[in-house]
Order: C-alpha cells, then sequence, then structure tokens
C-alpha cells in the first residue's frame, strides 16, 4: 500500500506525511483550499505555487512551501507531484510514487473546464482515490454554454426590469466561476467581503475577474438596480442580503438538479452549477486512470462503490471527514457578520 | 407542450401566489381550449387513468439510461419521485418537437389499447423528443399523482381572473364528478347554470384553529358552539330523487355508506346538508380506528355494516327545497335545520348536533375541557349571523381544540423524506421505555423546522448503527415531545397503543435519554382517555 487510510486523514508511510489531513500531524500535502481539505494546526504544508495564496489567506501564519504543476518532489523514498484537479483555482490531485507503484488522490475534482480553474488533467495509476459526491446517474450537468445562457439571461432579464440580481455561491471557487461565466457588460457586480478577499488572491496571482465593487456597510442597493450580487450561501435571506429589496435570488449548486432541493432553498432560480464531477464525468475520469483498484471517499459511497465492482474494478470504500458539495457555506468565516 | 412546460416552469420557480396566478392567467388566455381543459383537470385532482404500470417505466428507462435496474432503484428514493427520476437519468433527447398537452394526454390513454412492444415504442418515442421538464411533466401524467406546486385554489383564482367571473362562482363550477372526456372548457366554465349537474356539490367552508383567547371574539351571546367530531368531512346532497356523498377531498363518498341512502326518503328534494360522518353505536360516536375501516371500502360486507354503522351529525343546512341558503345567517339555517331533522325517527342516520348553551367565554373553557370525555377533539365556535362562506376563511368559524396528549419518547428509526424534503431524513420512528428495553409506538413526520431536519439529518447520518433499506437504526439518544390527539388500543402495534395524528411538537434537547416516558404512562394515558 503506498497510501493508508488512517483517523487522521490519507497517509504516507514511505513519505511520512498525510494528504488533507483532518487532524494535525507533522507534514501534510494539500490538494486544495476549501475548509474541509485545508485545516489549521499541522506542522507544514505542502501545495501548488497556484493554491498557495488562498491557503495562506485562510490559515494564517503557517509553514508553507508550495511546487509547479508536475514538479517532482522526493520525500523519503516517495515521489510525489501535483496535478490540475479542475476543482478550484489551483486545485490539484496528488500523485504518490512509491518503488514504481503509483497512487493518486484526487481530493475533489471536475473534469468540465470552467475557463479559469486548470483544466483537470488524468493521471494514469494504479490506484485511485476518487470523491463520489454526485455518484448517482441522476446527476447530469448542465452543458457549461447552456449554463452560461441562462445565467445571463436570468441577470440581464432581472437588469431590464431594474432588479437586482443576488446568488448564492460558494465564496472560494464558485464565484469566480460565476464571474468568469457572466456577461460584465450586463451591469455591475457587487460582492459580499467573503467573496472579494478571496477575489483580491485570485487577482494578486494573475487569475484574470472582472472588476466588482465590494458591499461594504455604507453601500445603498437602491443605487445599484441592474447589479448581480455574489454571495455565499448563507448570505441569502439574512439581513445583509436584504439591502437590496426586490432582488431576484438564486443558487448555483449541483444539488439544484433536483426539484425537491431547490424548492426547499425557496430561491426563484437554482442553476445546475458544481464544483464536483457528475455521473458521466466521475466515470470518465476512473476510466482514464486505468487503474484497477478505486477506493471511494465522500458521497454516494456504498452505491458508487457497488456501480465500480460491477464495472470490473476492485473498489473499496474509505470514510474521510471530507464534505463534498454542500448546500451551505464550508468556510465558517464566510458566515455574515 | 412547450407552453405547458413553461407555465409549470414559471409556477415551480417562485413560491410567491402573485407570480403564480398570474402564469396560469396568460395561459388559460393563450392555450388551446382544451389543453385549458385539461389544465384545469389536472390542478383540480383529475387525471388521465394509468395505463401502464411504473415497473415497466423503471425498466425502460433504466435500459435507456444504459444502467441496472439495481442502480435505478438505489437512485429513486434519494430524488424521492419517480417521473423526476427518470426525466434525470435518461440521455439527452435525439430530436425536438412541440406536440399539444392534449396530444400527449390522448396518447397515454391510447397505450391502454396497445401491446407491450408497441407501448414500449410509443414511450421511448416521446422521450427521444421531450426535454428534461417536458419528459418530468409527460412521466407526471403516466404515474399520476400530478401534484406539482400548483392548488386548486390558485387555478380557480386565476381562471376567474382569465374568465372575468367571480371565484366563488369558478369554484363551484368545479366541483362534483366532471371529467375532461365528457364536457368541453365551454360547457364547464363559460355555461351559466352551475345546477345543471345534479350531484354538484357547494364549496366547503373550512375553519381556522382559534388563535387568540375567545373573549376578542366579542360577546359569547353572538355565538353558537358545538363540539368538535373526529370523523369525517361530509356534504349529503338530496336532489332529483337521488341522494350523493361528497368528502371535503371532492371524492363521491356515496357508495361506502349505504345508510345514508335513507336520506331520500325522509328530506325534501332540494335539501344539501353540511355535517360530519361518524361511526356511532349506542347513542355515542364510535372510535376513528372503526370509521377507518369503512373508508377504505368501496362497498360493505354486512357485518362491518352492523360493527361499525355511520350517522351523519348534520349541522349546517346549505341549500333548501332548491334555494341557496348559504347566504342566510347560521341561526336561521340551524332553525330550519332543527325543523327537518328533529322529527325524525330515531332508526334515520341522521343527527343533530347539541347545542352547547353558555353563559359566559369562561364556563365554555371549562366545557371544552371536558371534550374528550364526549370523544370530541374540542369545539367548533360558529357566529350566529355569518354566512356559510367557501373555502378557508377567517372570522365566523373557529376550531377551538383542546390541547394535544403528549409524550416524551426517543428517537430510534430514521428514514429520508421524499420529495422537497429528499435529502433530509424527515420521517421518524419513537419508542418509550419498558424497563430497560425501548418499545416504538409511533412513527412522526411533521412538526420540526428546516433547519431542526437538517441538524437531525447530520446526526443520522453520523450516528447509524444499521440499515434496514432504506431505513436507519441509530443511537437512541434524542429526547422529542411527541403530541396527537388521541389513543387507542391496538393488536397491531408492538406497544399496545395507536395514536392518532402524531407530530413532533418539540425537540428536548433539554432532557436526558433516561427521562423519556415509559409504556406505563402511555397505559395511564390509554385508561384515562382510550
Amino acid at each position: 500500500m503506498v497510501l493508508s487510510f488512517t483517523d487522521r486523514g490519507i497517509y504516507c508511510a514511505q513519505g511520512d506525511f498525510y494528504i488533507d489531513p483532518w487532524r494535525p500531524v507533522a507534514r501534510a500535502l494539500i490538494t486544495h483550499g476549501h475548509a474541509d481539505h485545508a485545516r489549521p494546526g499541522m506542522g507544514s504544508y505542502l501545495c501548488t505555487h497556484a493554491a498557495a495564496p488562498v491557503i495562506r489567506h485562510r490559515l494564517g501564519d503557517i509553514n508553507l512551501e508550495s511546487v509547479e504543476f508536475g514538479e517532482v518532489r522526493e520525500i523519503s523514498s516517495a515521489r510525489v507531484s501535483f496535478y490540475p484537479a479542475g476543482h478550484v483555482p489551483g486545485s490539484a490531485q496528488i500523485r504518490v510514487e512509491v518503488g514504481g507503484e503509483v497512487w493518486v488522490a484526487s481530493g475533489d475534482y471536475k473534469v468540465v473546464d470552467d475557463g479559469l480553474s486548470e483544466p483537470f488533467e488524468p493521471v494514469k495509476c494504479h490506484a485511485f482515490i476518487t470523491e463520489c459526491t454526485f455518484g448517482l446517474p441522476v446527476f447530469n450537468w448542465t452543458p457549461e454554454e447552456q449554463l452560461r445562457r441562462d445565467l445571463n439571461d436570468w441577470w440581464s432579464k432581472n437588469a431590464a426590469l431594474g432588479r437586482p440580481s443576488i446568488i448564492g455561491a460558494y465564496s472560494l471557487g464558485k464565484a469566480q466561476r460565476l464571474l468568469t461565466a457572466v456577461n460584465f457588460s450586463t451591469g455591475p457586480i457587487l460582492t459580499h467581503g467573503a467573496v472579494e478577499n478571496t477575489n483580491e488572491v485570485f487577482r494578486a496571482q494573475g487569475y484574470a475577474l472582472p472588476d466588482t465593487i465590494r458591499v461594504t456597510p455604507e453601500l445603498k442597493g437602491r443605487d445599484f438596480p441592474t447589479a448581480l450580487i455574489i454571495a455565499p450561501p448563507s448570505a441569502l435571506g439574512s439581513a445583509w442580503a436584504r439591502r437590496f429589496p426586490g432582488a431576484s435570488t438564486a443558487f448555483a449548486s449541483g444539488w439544484m438538479a433536483m426539484r425537491g432541493v431547490r424548492r426547499r432553498r425557496a430561491v426563484d432560480r437554482g442553476f445546475v452549477m458544481s464544483d464536483h464531477a457528475d455521473w458521466a464525468g466521475l466515470n470518465t475520469a476512473i476510466a482514464e486512470t486505468e487503474a484497477e483498484r478505486i477506493f471511494v471517499t465522500h458521497g454516494y459511497t456504498s452505491v458508487f462503490r457497488n456501480w465500480l465492482e460491477e464495472q470490473g474494478y476492485d473498489a473499496a470504500i474509505v470514510e474521510t471527514e471530507f464534505d463534498g458539495e454542500t448546500l451551505e457555506s464550508k468556510n465558517p468565516s464566510e458566515e455574515p457578520a | 407542450m412547450k407552453r405547458f412546460a413553461a407555465l409549470f416552469t414559471k409556477t415551480d420557480q417562485t413560491t410567491k401566489t402573485l407570480p403564480k396566478v398570474a402564469a396560469l392567467k396568460s395561459y388559460f388566455e393563450t392555450a388551446p381550449e382544451a389543453d385549458r381543459l385539461w389544465c384545469i383537470a389536472l390542478f383540480s385532482g383529475r387525471r388521465p387513468k394509468r395505463t401502464l404500470t411504473s415497473a415497466y417505466l423503471r425498466a425502460w428507462a433504466a435500459e435507456q439510461a444504459g444502467i441496472p435496474l439495481w442502480l435505478f432503484e438505489e437512485a429513486y428514493p434519494v430524488v424521492g419521485d419517480l417521473a423526476e427520476t427518470i426525466a434525470l437519468i435518461l440521455p439527452p433527447p435525439g430530436r425536438k418537437s412541440d406536440h399539444s398537452l392534449s396530444h400527449w394526454i390522448h396518447l397515454i390513454k391510447e397505450l391502454a389499447g396497445l401491446e407491450e412492444t408497441a407501448r414500449k415504442a410509443a414511450i421511448l418515442d416521446a422521450w427521444d423528443q421531450l426535454d428534461t421538464t417536458e419528459r418530468f411533466l409527460f412521466n407526471k401524467l403516466l404515474t399520476g399523482g400530478f401534484r406539482v406546486g400548483v392548488s386548486q385554489k390558485l387555478m380557480t383564482r386565476a381562471l376567474a381572473q382569465a374568465t372575468g367571473q367571480d371565484e366563488p362562482v369558478i369554484t363551484h363550477k368545479l366541483m362534483g364528478n366532471w371529467a375532461p372526456e365528457t364536457t368541453n372548457y365551454a360547457e364547464l366554465i363559460e355555461a351559466d347554470d352551475p345546477t345543471a349537474d345534479l350531484s354538484r356539490p357547494y364549496p366547503f367552508y373550512l375553519a381556522y384553529q382559534l388563535d387568540v383567547p375567545p373573549e376578542e371574539l366579542g360577546p359569547p351571546d353572538d355565538w353558537q358552539a358545538e363540539w368538535k367530531w373526529d370523523g369525517i368531512r361530509g356534504q349529503l346532497i338530496v336532489r332529483g330523487s337521488e341522494h350523493h356523498l361528497w368528502s371535503r377531498g371532492e371524492d363521491l363518498m356515496t357508495d361506502r355508506f349505504p345508510e345514508l341512502s335513507q336520506a331520500r326518503d325522509f328530506l325534501p328534494d332540494g335539501t344539501v346538508l353540511d355535517g360530519e360522518v361518524l361511526a356511532f353505536a349506542d347513542g355515542a360516536p364510535l372510535p376513528f380506528s372503526a370509521l377507518q375501516k369503512r373508508i377504505g371500502r368501496k362497498t360493505v360486507p354486512k357485518k362491518l355494516l352492523l360493527e361499525a354503522p355511520v350517522v351523519l351529525q348534520a349541522y349546517d343546512l346549505l341549500e333548501f327545497e332548491g334555494e341557496d341558503w348559504r347566504p342566510r345567517p347560521m341561526a336561521e339555517r340551524r332553525a330550519k335545520l332543527e325543523t327537518l331533522i328533529a322529527p325524525l325517527p330515531n332508526e334515520v342516520p341522521l343527527l343533530l348536533p347539541a347545542k352547547i348553551t353558555f353563559k359566559s367565554w369562561k364556563t365554555l373553557a371549562q366545557i371544552r375541557e371536558a371534550s374528550r370525555d364526549h370523544h370530541a377533539e374540542g369545539l367548533m365556535l360558529k357566529r350566529l349571523d355569518s354566512p356559510y362562506l367557501a373555502g378557508r376563511k377567517k372570522g365566523d368559524w373557529w376550531k377551538w381544540k383542546v390541547d394535544p396528549l403528549v409524550i416524551d419518547a426517543v428517537m430510534i428509526y430514521a428514514q429520508a423524506g421524499h420529495g422537497r424534503r429528499a435529502n433530509l431524513f424527515t420521517d421518524f420512528t419513537f419508542a418509550v421505555w419498558n424497563g430497560n428495553e425501548l418499545v416504538p409506538f409511533t412513527k412522526a413526520y411533521s412538526g420540526l423546522t428546516d433547519k431542526e431536519f437538517q441538524e437531525i439529518t447530520t446526526w443520522v447520518r453520523k450516528h447509524t448503527k444499521q440499515r434496514f433499506g432504506p431505513v436507519r437504526q441509530v443511537t437512541p439518544h434524542h429526547v422529542f415531545e411527541i403530541a396527537f390527539e388521541g389513543i387507542q388500543a391496538s393488536s397491531r402495534h408492538k406497544s399496545g397503543v395507536a395514536v392518532r395524528f402524531p407530530r413532533m411538537r418539540r425537540w428536548r434537547k433539554d432532557k436526558p435519554l433516561a427521562e423519556a416516558n415509559t409504556l406505563a404512562d402511555l397505559m395511564q394515558m390509554l385508561e384515562t382517555y382510550g
């Protein structure tokens, strides 16, 4: 076993390091900056150059080192390298090779090119550790072109009526993906502080994002009747959002594929936009690794494992403390004040 | 189908009433008449007869999606709706079309006369030309149960606006046993005489639970009080020497309660009564479970007729000598009702509910406390000068129910909900202590907020001990206050009791597991109230 599964996280004995551990360890390799993958309290951190600024921003003064995508690091007898996971800007799959045997821990991933994140790169391996947040055949994402049309159509119709459009999305990843997807000539784009803080980090790194206006306590919602407002999920329906009276509300998440979830969320529109792979995406990604052993972590694990077994893989379920895509904010700092 | 799908999408994308009504109104103004009629039918609980079992649909959908049937069956409970599961799972359509709603309903009806291979071909052909929303609606038509967030009330309001008629007039026109196959839009909606159909009932007047102290209702002299029975609301119509019994859900129940046919011999033609159907023997109501045995049966065996005979407690008169009496004051309607019912021989199953006399609200409050002794759920308060209104209205009629019975019980099993609550655990089994053992005594599904359901769902996922299909056994830890309306002995339940209308009233996070109620407490309750 190149990697094993412990109560602290995914562990490599030969290199004595953990991947995305959920308890404090001496050495942590981090796939991306979401709070369930990058946690405080590790002795040292290793991630990609692209993911480092956000992780620093979120975890503060940590002992962090970073590498290029594809650059090989020797950690004792383990050879370690990072490949794009397409999940959010900077996110990586981690390839670990020991004595010719290759394992890949993919963290969270999606195979659709969102125009901003480094596109997912299949990595050939013997064993592949995959999430399956949306590992059921009912999850089939709206094609990216259609999704962009629907979004822009919603915004421009609201703008024509002088009605602001407010959309809930994670502040790391989904928010910037929305910024990339919308036609910014429709009107001003306003952002919640949690979103804008992440935007600033990304802009400083050189990711191309359109101009945005930070929503500050002094800002008057009435002055922006044609605006698109991007805020973390928890801000929707809160006092924060009430500064935009009459706004049309929307939510961007893979869960919006299900009518029941959409209705419970009680927003005007649900856009099926996920940072995770859909059914076809998971199956393609797994096939392209040419791995024989598959470990499924968070999501519809038991069903997905059975399906993979039926397809001839040697598949097993691994219990982790990763969340996948939830309908709430992942980072406590995103909670509106 | 595009127009109907657009209507659905508009109504589904909002929780607000105004845009829903506006979308429906615009549909009624622009859709072809045949589609309008079907739209009215669908949103008033009428749908094409099922011509296919869902087993075929599941198998064909799985086959089209290239997945094994077991995987389809795993996905279905997650989505919570068969029509939606199929719509989501199918590969994208191969072509486009835009046939009318009536076209697809006609196609569904035609399936009845086809061989299996021809049915399959027709369904696959339909799926191949409909987009996801259209497929969902088409599947809904196939699988029955067309509940998609548009109430009959909203549809009626929109139809009234689109046709320039009053809402109560439309409501009345849509009552009764019409079917889209045997009428047309002009006859149903545009024709003037709603009583053309002798069986057509009046819309029921429904009361709200009293939410203020009764003193705020004004002088007690302005009000009449009756027991609130726990039976089935029924409207008994005697017209043209025929009789019809309607439920509040607009089900025709005439044949289920043959006792009431005697009404034809004892009530004048052109009489309509509103009342409560109760199982009743020796001058007192039987438990609801006795009536329950009668509800499901279209024909009633003699034995059951003897065991659980029914009566109608008639508390209102809606029509007399063919004239609509609803605008007249309650007191006048009641007085006339008394002249009709009081003289009837004892064996006629039409009863006049006792008028409860009271001088002050305080006396009435005391009387109400004794409701359970009278096999009643509480009191009904009706303003003496009130007309008989249509639908649920505040002001003139109030339910004043007694406080529910409550037991603190331990959650031991959890199951995911359906539809709107598909990815939440919402269906729970609760138990009480019997020594060191927890004995299940009821299930409950409602009463928590969405936030609490979310919280308990996260907890259930982490504390599942064992799975039995969709049911999860969880660590006994959480105590809930379960409220219910009545309790009866039951040999079908391990606990020996069955409770009525159980729901979660409070999550007792403050209560340690050991302090939940015991089976002995339940037995005590059964003794007192059973």
